[in-house]
């Protein structure tokens, strides 16, 4: 159907694959074509950062770093709110190609759903919600 | 994803086509559970017209009514339709072009290669 799951990019770069590498996952690198300044703590687990001077920012945690080929991380969801638990997986590969590096840049994760139980809590949150306003409504107006 | 999940984009995206029912939808976001009297009195519509737009919002699982005071009916947003269309439109704002081509001038402008374009 027409609903994506994952936006994929093939680009054929002149340089190595050593050279994409630090462009990817360095600081220097991200701020100079990604972000207009950035961080990056390059472990599983380690905390990525970007800032632009539009006052955009965005945070990643960095999943998989098997360097020169395979750098991963997850981000939040573009359009969601910004504590939405759900996040999309972006992982670049680099394969050599001849004197140059192919790179492949694949972002997954936007057809997951909340399931059903995240829709009752959710509408059961924002039920709660209603009762405990309308019960701090009554307390007040009671004092 | 729901096999549904199509026909629920569709209903979202002809609901929020039209501009009373986008300022309806704004409305109960920003201020909660309203009444149509409430809203006509909010908004440049009139009642007729609100309770129309609701009528079709309800239908498409955007809002729902609910008893408020008075035995008046309340409108709820409800989100959880918006969040499948999200999905698509999240996909398509995700612009990777943009940053790509970006890459590309950095290396060039970094350790220019000889390598022709081939993409």
């Amino acid at each position: 159907m027409a609903f994506p799951d994952r936006i994929e990019r093939t680009l054929e770069l002149a340089h190595p694959p050593a050279a994409v590498w630090a462009a990817l996952t360095t600081s220097e690198g991200l701020a100079a074509w990604f972000g207009n300044e950035a961080g990056i703590d390059l472990r599983p687990g380690g905390t990525a950062w970007m800032k632009w001077t539009d006052g955009a920012a965005a945070e990643m945690r960095v999943e998989r770093v098997e360097e020169p080929a395979v750098f991963g991380f997850t981000w939040h969801i573009y359009g969601l709110p910004e504590d939405d638990p759900r996040r999309t997986y972006v992982e670049f590969t680099l394969e050599p190609d001849g004197p140059g590096t192919r790179l492949t840049v694949v972002e997954s994760g936007f057809a997951q759903l909340p399931e059903d139980a995240y829709r009752k809590a959710y509408d059961g949150n924002s039920q709660g919600w209603v009762s405990e306003l309308g019960e701090l409504a009554a307390y007040l107006d009671a004092a | 994803m729901p096999p549904d999940a199509e026909a629920i984009a569709e209903q979202v995206f002809a609901a929020l086509a039209d501009p009373s029912r986008r300022s309806i939808l704004a409305a109960l976001a920003a201020g909660g559970p309203a009444t149509a009297t409430d809203l006509a009195a909010r908004l440049p519509i009139t009642r007729q017209a609100i309770a129309k737009h609701l009528a079709l919002l309800a239908e498409a699982g955007l809002v729902t009514a609910e008893p408020g005071e008075r035995r008046r009916v309340r409108y709820r947003l409800r989100s959880a339709p918006m969040r499948v269309a999200q999905q698509f439109l999240a996909a398509l704002a995700r612009d990777w072009d943009g940053p790509l081509s970006a890459l590309k001038d950095h290396l060039g402008s970094t350790e220019p290669g000889e390598r022709k374009e081939s993409a």
